[in-house]
């Protein structure tokens, strides 16, 4: 699951994984009869979509659920943004015997952006983690997920130690040593993102998929001076 | 090696990994690595491989300079933004640290069928991988009316060391009001951007002490590296003071008198109070002795840079060709640990990785005013192509281009530790 869930992050690899919230909340128009989203949402017809993006299938306490969502809650559906967009396409073909009735949203663009705009709201409704930092989250919970292969990490490190120095000396580039996991993987995503404007960085990070990441974090997190 | 199943298939399945048999048994004595050349390509070669095989492997580098200055930040010496000591860097920590073997010497023959290495001293040295990081060496018949001895007042000054020395001092006491000449190579050379950073650090000694001087560069190239972000510096630091002029206006160079300081182009004839002519480059002489160039450069494989004449021997950095990297020392230094990973495979059985290739250009074009091109690059069937490239803008703000300019003096420090320590 956490595989699929990157594949359907990594495509929005733009500065600051923008969508465009007019349209999001028009589409939005053909879910409201059933869904709430924001901070006042409550269960309707259908479940409330805070924190949709990311969240379990079926794992509201306080929502019936239909049986066949209740299975995939069961057999670990997350609603990542590569399934809610297969889901959306047409519902009862990706949930069998889902109750939602609503025929699917065709178009994929419409879909993405419809996506990335729910992403942007917590499990309380709010949007105040803001939508890349949100992003950037969950991208770098895939790749700290990984158990890092250190040897794998020391040999791609070659590239890092071009500048970035084992010594942890840091004047006129950072240090990168001994950094958490956690850490280290969001700094390379901010840069793969373009949060961050080092375009040294961002060339670097296009070339990083989460193993290389997680592979890094586990060298650099342990190396030092030798 | 603990590699468990999972993770290797990731691996393979993103052809990140693959584990090389052997090439020598075990039982048989230590497997052999000659690198010839100290630089930015040798150096970190023979550093990786002695480090990484943790005395697998016996590593011998061959360099006949006791002391290494750096062509990279040649130009901030001569801008007075270095002084000369601190670009120059020892061998010691390589033996002390890392087990390699140091030879000052010079490597006068390679004998490939018997994998040997002949050194002036006459000594002989067998190996079972060859590394080759000649760097360059110079066309000088390439610019008519260029010698060895015109360097003399003419340096080219594009092997760091004393010709940079000598090059700043001629500039130092150029006559009030006088004229610089530079001319820069023809493509490929080592270190694109290089001409044009020395001509906007001669500008900035200028400018202090000799305002009234102007610099006329007489370029057999039509466009040039970083050229916008260039010529917008020059025009902003030093205005009126560079003339740049491009082929189709002053015609080629016809002659270049060293003795009378002429340099004469289809256009005019120019009086030069201080010069530097760079000629056209090829591959360090050893890379031709050892049968592996084909024309002026090296053809390599671009998975490993082996040779494509010989699979036993490597070459990296300024001499070779495979690649749209450009000659530079980032380049060498990032080839350097492919080919590392790539032959301490072979010989040890280590895990080889996929290549991956970068390099960062960085240029000062006045005072804190620093920007920088660059890219990364993976290995294709036939040539080193760029993944993902980027180049600073023109017009960027004080605050980026001091930092970019910090940014690569930590750059510095980073890649002689990663070269020497």
């Amino acid at each position: 699951m956490a595989l699929s869930f990157l594949g359907g992050l990594i495509a929005l690899n733009s500065p600051g994984l923008a969508f465009d919230e007019k349209a999001a909340r028009k589409t939005f128009k053909k879910c409201v009869a059933c869904h709430a989203i924001g901070e006042d949402a409550r269960n309707k017809v259908g479940p409330h979509l805070n924190g949709i993006v990311g969240r379990s299938a079926a794992s509201l306490d306080d929502y019936r659920y239909s049986s066949a969502m209740k299975v995939a809650g069961q057999e670990k559906l997350v609603w990542s943004i590569e399934n809610l967009s297969e889901y959306l396409t047409k519902p009862r073909a990706f949930i069998k015997g889902t109750r939602m009735g609503f025929a699917g949203l065709k178009d994929a663009g419409q879909r993405e952006n419809l996506i990335q705009w729910m992403a942007s709201f917590d499990m309380d409704g709010k949007a105040t983690r803001g939508e890349t930092s949100y992003f950037i989250e969950l991208l770098g919970q895939s790749a700290a997920a990984l158990e890092g292969d250190r040897e794998y990490g020391e040999y791609i490190s070659g590239e890092c130690v071009t500048c970035h120095r084992l010594s942890g000396q840091d004047d006129g580039i950072p240090s990168i040593v001994g950094w958490p996991k956690e850490n280290f993987i969001h700094a390379l995503y901010e840069y793969k993102t373009k949060v961050r404007e080092n375009p040294v960085m961002q060339s670097v990070t296009a070339q990083l998929g989460d193993e290389e990441m997680a592979a890094l974090a586990a060298y650099f997190g342990t190396a030092g001076d030798n | 090696m603990n590699i468990n199943r999972r993770h290797f298939l990731t691996l393979s399945g993103v052809g990140a990994a693959t584990v090389a048999m052997p090439a020598i048994s075990l039982g048989q004595a230590k497997p052999k690595v000659v690198v010839i050349g100290g630089g930015p390509g040798g150096a970190t070669v023979a550093r990786y491989i002695a480090k990484d095989s943790k005395g697998a492997v016996d590593v011998t580098l061959i360099e006949a300079s006791k002391r290494y200055y750096t062509c990279f930040f040649s130009n901030l010496f001569l801008g007075g933004f270095r002084d000369y000591a601190s670009i120059g860097h020892g061998y010691d920590q390589l033996a002390s640290n890392h087990g390699v073997n140091v030879v000052h010497d010079w490597a006068s023959a390679v004998d490939p069928a018997a994998r040997k290495v002949t050194l002036a001293s006459g000594a002989s040295l067998g190996y079972d991988k060859l590394v080759l990081s000649p760097g360059i060496d110079m066309k000088y018949d390439s610019v008519p009316g260029y010698s060895v001895e015109a360097q003399g007042t003419m340096p080219h000054a594009w092997k760091s060391g004393t010709q940079v020395q000598q090059l700043k001092s001629m500039v130092e006491n150029m006559k009030e009001g006088g004229t610089f000449v530079m001319v820069p190579p023809p493509n490929p050379y080592r270190c694109p951007p290089g001409p044009y950073e020395r001509i906007s650090m001669i500008a900035h000694i200028l400018k202090q002490k000799n305002p009234t001087a102007k610099i006329i560069v007489l370029d057999p190239k039509p466009k040039f590296s970083k050229q916008a972000l260039f010529q917008e510096g020059w025009e902003k630091h030093y205005p009126g003071m560079v003339e740049w002029i491009a082929p189709d206006i002053h015609g080629g160079i016809v002659n270049v008198n060293p003795s009378t300081m002429e340099i004469e182009t289809d256009l005019d004839m120019f009086k030069a109070d201080a010069a530097s002519v760079v000629p056209a480059q090829k591959a360090g002489s050893i890379a031709a002795a050892a049968g592996v160039t084909d024309g002026d450069w090296a053809p390599v494989n671009p998975a490993n840079m082996a040779s494509k004449a010989d699979p036993n021997i490597h070459v990296l950095g300024d001499a070779s060709v495979a690649s749209a990297m450009p000659k530079s020392g980032f380049s060498a230094n990032s080839q350097a640990k492919v080919v590392a990973n790539a032959v301490r495979g072979e010989l040890t059985g280590s895990k080889v990785f996929d290549p991956r290739f970068a390099n960062t250009c960085w240029s000062l074009i006045a005072t804190n005013d620093g920007v920088k091109v660059g890219a990364n690059y993976t290995a294709g069937s036939d040539k080193i192509e760029p993944t993902s490239k980027f180049i600073s803008q023109t017009g960027e703000d004080e605050a980026l281009r001091k930092k970019t300019y910090e940014e690569s003096e930590g750059w510095y420090r980073g890649i002689t530790a990663d070269m020497f320590s």
